[in-house]
Formats: C-alpha cells, structure tokens, sequence
C-alpha cells in the first residue's frame, strides 16, 4: 500500500512520500472511530425504536384509532392515551413559560450586567440547581412544596370564582399535587440547563458588535436588543427547546407531583398525569396488553420528542438564515 | 505459591458468576439463558446438606419486608446459599419468571390468563407464604370506631358517599355521631397488588353495585388523591383529615393509623390483625395447585379483606442443586419463617394451608 502512494504521479516527489504514507492511516483511523460512534448512535436508536414499537404492537392492532381516546381503565381494558399527551403537552408548557423569561433574563444579567467576578459565583450556584436529583425535586415537590402550593392555589381559586375564564382555569383544587405543581417543579429543573446555555452563546456575541451599537449611542438595553439579541437568538431557541425535551421526558420528579389522575381538563390545579409518570407508576404489575400499552406511550413520547427535535433544527437553521441574510 | 493463585482464580471465577447472576437479576428480562445455582459443589438434595450458591427472585411488594427478614434469618441456617428478592412488583415478578431471569417469582395473584403463553411447557408450581390485611385507614376526629359494611365501602371508594354523615354510614354505626366533614379518597398511583385485592373484595362482597372493576390499577373518581405505595396513601391519610384509604396493615400499623372494623360474610364486623387474616384463611379451600382467593371468606371472625402471596416456581429446575437450594429456601419460608410474620405486622398461614405447601416442595426436580 504505502508502493502505491509511492508512485502516484500527482503526488509531490521527495518529502512528500512519507508524509503521504502516514497521514490517511491516522486519518483513515479516525474516521472510522469518528463514523463508528455516530453510527453506534443511529443503531442504538433504531434497535430502541423497534423493539419498543415491537412490544408494543399488540396495543397498536387491537386498540387501533382507540389509543386516541381519553379513557384509560385497565380494570376494563381500555387504553386511551390522549389524557397522558394532554398532561405531557400541559405541564410542559407551564414548564416552558415559567423557565424561559427567567432564563433568559439570567443569561443577559450575567453576560451584560454583572462584572465577571460577580458572574462566576451566580453560575456556580445556578449549576448546583442542575446537580439536584429529580427524585430530590420530587419529593421535595411532594412533601413540602405541594402542601405549601395547596394554600395557594385554594385562595387563588376563591379570588377568582365567577371570573369566566379564570375561573375554569383556576379552580378549587383537591390536592397540591396537579398538572401546575408539576409545572413548576419541571420548570425549575430545565432553567439551569437553559440559563447555562443561553449564557454561552451569549458569550460569544463579538465584542466589536456590541461597542459598534454603544458607539451609535444605543443605551443598553437598546445594545442588547440590537446587537446581543439577534446574534444569540437561534442558540436560545435551541436551549428552549432542550429545555423542552427534559421537561417532556421527566419521570419520576412528574411522577411524585402531578396526581395521577388520567383527565383532560382545564383546571391547572386538577389532578393530572403525563406519559412517563404512567409507566413509572403502572408498568410494576402490568401485564399483557396493559403492558403493551405503557410501552406504546413510551414509543408515542420517543416520536413526539423527535418531532420537536426536528422542529427545532428547523426554527435554528431558519433564524440562522435570516441573520446571514440581514 | 502456585495453590495460592488457583485459590485465588477460584475466588474470582466466584465472584464473576455472582456478579453476573447479580446483574441478571437487575436487567429484568431479554437475556436468555436461565440463571442456574452455579458453583457449587454437588451436593444431594438432602433438606439439612450444607449448600452453596444463589437464589435470585423478584416480584410481589408485599412480600418484600418477609423476604428481607428471611434472608437475613436464613443466613444463619445455610451460610453458603445467598438469596437476592429484588421487588419491582408481581408482574415484573411473573414477567422475569417466564422469561428465565430468576429462580422464583412473589405474586400476589395467580398468572392470569393473558400471561399463560409465557408458561407454556412449564409446571408452576405455586406455595402460598403469607397472608394479611388490607385496612380501611381513615382520619376523622372523635371517631374511633369507625364500623363498615362493604356496599358503604362500595360507595365511598366510588364517589357516590360525599360525606361521613352519609345514611349508609350512619346506618352502619348506629349512636356514633358523625360529622358532616366531606370525604377524601386516597388511593394508589402506583399499580399494586393491594389495589387488586381490594378491588376484587369489592366485585366479591357487592357484585355489580362495584362498577369500577377489579385490576392493579383503577380509574379512580378523579376527587381522589394518588399517593405511591401503602406507605405513600398512609401520608396521605395522616395529613388529610377526613380522608378515607386502603392500607395494608403493617404499614397501617407502623403509621399509627386509626382503621375500620369491617363486615364479613357472616355478617359481624371484624376488626383487620394477623389473627382475623389467617381466620379468613383457614376457611379457604384451596384448588389442586394451591391457589386460592382470601378475601370475602365465611367464618365468624374471619376479615374479609384478607390478601395473599405466593412464591412462583418451575417444578423442573436445571440442575439438583438449584432445586436443593429452592427446597430448602422455600421450605424455611413455609416452616420457621412464618414465626417472623406477626412482628412485621403480616399473618401465618393456617396450618392446613402450610402443610399443603410444605408436602408440595417435593414436587420440585431436576
């Protein structure tokens, strides 16, 4: 092999022969590494995705266009899946609504406001909150805050009695357990991964950008809708929607505050379940179909996430191409 | 020199296969190879014959603080043999029995029917071990007697009974003054073989006037709150004055919750404890393969929601030292272990029902 890069007549004579020799070894080497691992993943993925899909088959023929439906009763064998979408969509909104603007407003104040001395101590404490186990969330979330919540939202619900929206919205709640408790706790568990990201693209907002505006007399605030905004929107868009995936996946932390109740309703304050809670609780002692459909949900949840990955590499690159094009 | 480094190979070819089979206990199911008591020497299976190796089980919940205790226990009878009970619940108990993954399996219910084609080809042979209540807990001030028929249960646990001075449960507690405090479920967000047996008490002692079935998991009136596990609903029932609950009764217990005197087939009311579980027991008439229902049994003093556990085996083992190990466990948890059940707030078996179980061990070979 190394006779045929010898005589290759378009390679440079001299010098050039042993250099030619051992670079595609290392080269070749790595990119087979490099190919493997990403194929390693593509393959992990599909096996994940087939014999899941496989598992759950006898859930997808025999309840058919039923999996859309609302009632899921094992005791009847009726495995309706929408009130579980319904939660998982909710609370994970609640989550995002909650998280973003504070996570975006941290990012900026330690990027653009605080000086780095004092940034560095806030980072570390924000970190922290990512190192909190969700079983700790959890449980925290069950024992103190959702008790704490109770009171809350019981005095919330009496100012807002007869008010028309408001009250279907926030009415009088059972417990403290419910689609909006979890909503704050999942919130509280994707704003360090958002903040932290949001900061580093921040970061890297060239500073000649940011003087150009000061120099055209922009305050700050004007600087940072002008210059920091526009440079960092795609990388927030894309932490948000990190911050999303976690939120939509959390098992045990949703499976410990939202109640368990399979329904669909506008009370935030009901009792509620979403996907991974309800097969965190239910898959112990499931068998048969029951069984399948749990791991049908978990299918549903693994399509529903990738489809929002997609989405956000899509709103990415678009925003991405706006900005080269302004 | 040279002993000394095939003692050591032996340690570590030890250790590997305990770890694996360790590790195969934890991944539940897929591999497929079953785990067999390896590394031993081959001893006969004599009941009292020193034997060495590893028992792996999982499954049923309930049994889980008696497996603990009899392990421990056992330790001190057969010093070689390590038995791992991993819980995770009766399905994933039968789940990994069909599947290989362990020696025996705890359920609480008998395989049903939709799970019989993982068993085709296999004897399973079932050994009741123990027996316990499951206690209507409940947290109502000044009330401490509290005194239920099944149909009120019927219709509170399905969301028709509002309030604790509800008709039908003054008409159970005649001359107790009840408050008109509204009435809080508490149930299982978990799926459980105590909400099944519960449930099954209920289409049992009512019929159809118990419209919500009987499963591990039941949709609830959406008014009650979830909680996970028996220690989860006891919380529950502690923090929430007027709340009404299934507990079972160790954990009702060791709570110190205040519970109902409940009424059985023969029309008393029957305060939940070990000796009105096993009364329920002793009037079971178990089939062939020892598989029985305990709740809503006759007998004067027998409490009707009384719930049972079995331990799941394949009457054909691998190899003989397996089924030593399997004879010798299994007939401690049926012989000196049912000694442990009445500190940890369970019940003995009856001693008809034992005597069954024990006289079946024989039944598992090689």
């Amino acid at each position: 092999m190394s006779t045929a890069a010898q005589v290759d007549p378009a390679a440079p004579a001299g010098s050039a022969g042993p250099l030619a020799h051992r670079r595609p070894l290392g080269d070749r080497v790595f990119q087979i590494l490099a190919a493997a691992a990403g194929v390693l993943v593509l393959v992990i993925l599909a096996l994940i995705a087939i014999s899941t899909s496989q598992q759950a088959s006898s859930w997808f023929s025999t309840a058919g266009w039923s999996i859309f439906t609302v009632d899921w009763n094992p005791a009847t064998n009726n495995f309706g899946a929408m009130s579980f979408v319904y939660g998982t969509v909710i609370t994970a909104a609640i989550a995002i609504i909650l998280s973003v603007p504070v996570s975006v407003a941290v990012a900026l104040l330690l990027t653009e406001v605080v000086p780095r001395r004092w940034a560095r101590p806030i980072v570390y404490v924000i970190d922290l909150l990512a190192v909190v186990p969700s079983v700790v969330w959890g449980l925290w979330g069950n024992l103190v805050f959702a008790p704490w919540l109770y009171h809350i939202y019981t005095s919330i619900a009496s100012g807002v009695k007869g008010i028309p929206v408001l009250d279907a919205l926030f009415g009088q709640p059972v417990s403290g357990a419910s689609f909006f408790t979890c909503g704050l706790i999942l919130a509280f568990m994707i704003t360090p991964i958002v903040t932290s990201l949001s900061r580093e693209v921040m970061a890297t907002v060239p500073a000649i950008d940011k003087e150009g505006a000061y120099a055209l007399g922009a305050t700050r605030l004007e600087m940072i809708r002008g210059a920091v905004w526009p440079h960092s929107q795609g990388g927030v868009v894309g932490a948000v929607l990190l911050g999303l995936g976690r939120a939509m996946g959390e098992t045990i932390a949703a499976a410990l505050v939202i109640g368990s109740s399979p329904v669909i309703t506008s009370h935030l304050f009901a009792a509620g379940y979403d996907m991974p809670a309800v097969i965190a609780n239910q898959f112990g002692e499931a068998s048969g179909e029951f069984r399948a459909a749990l791991i049908g949900l978990g299918v549903m949840l693994f399509v529903i996430t990738i489809v929002i990955n997609l989405i956000a590499r899509g709103v990415v690159e678009r925003s991405a191409r706006r900005k080269r094009g302004a | 020199m040279q002993l000394r480094y095939r003692q050591q190979v032996t340690a570590t070819g030890v250790s590997v296969v305990a770890l694996a089979l360790t590790l195969g206990a934890c991944s539940s199911s897929s591999s497929s190879s079953p785990p067999s008591g390896s590394s031993s020497s081959s001893s006969s299976s004599g009941g009292s014959a020193n034997l060495s190796g590893t028992l792996n089980a999982s499954g049923s919940t309930f049994q889980l603080t008696y497996q603990q205790e009899a392990i421990a226990a056992f330790k001190s009878i057969q010093p070689n043999m390590t038995v791992n009970y991993g819980g995770g619940g009766s399905g994933k108990g039968r789940t990994d029995l069909a599947a290989g993954t362990v020696n025996f399996a705890g359920s609480d219910s008998p395989i049903p029917a939709k799970e019989e084609s993982g068993f085709t080809g296999k004897t399973i042979l079932y050994f009741p071990v123990i027996i316990g209540p499951i206690t209507m807990a409940y947290n109502l001030s000044g009330v401490s007697n509290l005194k239920l028929s099944p149909s009120t249960i019927a219709g509170i646990f399905s969301g028709k009974i509002k309030t604790w001075n509800d008709p039908a449960i003054k008409a159970d507690n005649s001359g107790v003054s009840l408050p008109s405090t509204p009435i809080t479920l508490a149930v299982r967000s978990d799926s459980s073989g105590t909400t099944a047996n519960f449930t099954e008490f209920l289409v049992d002692a009512v019929g159809s006037a118990w419209t919500l079935g009987s499963s591990s998991t039941i949709k609830w009136p959406s008014t009650a709150r979830a909680a996970s596990g028996n220690p989860g609903v006891a919380q529950v029932v502690k923090s929430t004055p007027g709340s009404i609950g299934y507990v079972d009764y160790s954990t009702a217990k060791a709570s110190g919750l205040t519970f109902a005197s409940v009424k059985n087939k023969d029309g008393s009311f029957v305060a939940p404890s070990p000796a009105s579980a096993t009364a329920a027991a002793d009037s079971v008439t178990p089939k062939a393969d020892l598989t029985f229902a305990a709740v809503w049994q006759g007998g004067a003093n027998a409490y009707p929601i009384t719930y049972q556990s079995w331990d799941l085996v394949n009457a054909k083992q691998p190899d003989a030292n397996t089924a030593a190990m399997l004879k010798a466990y299994l007939g401690y948890l049926l012989g000196d272990g049912q000694k442990l059940l009445e500190q940890i707030g369970l019940a003995p078996l009856p001693t008809s029902l034992d005597q069954q179980a024990v006289a079946q061990l024989d039944k598992i070979t090689s």
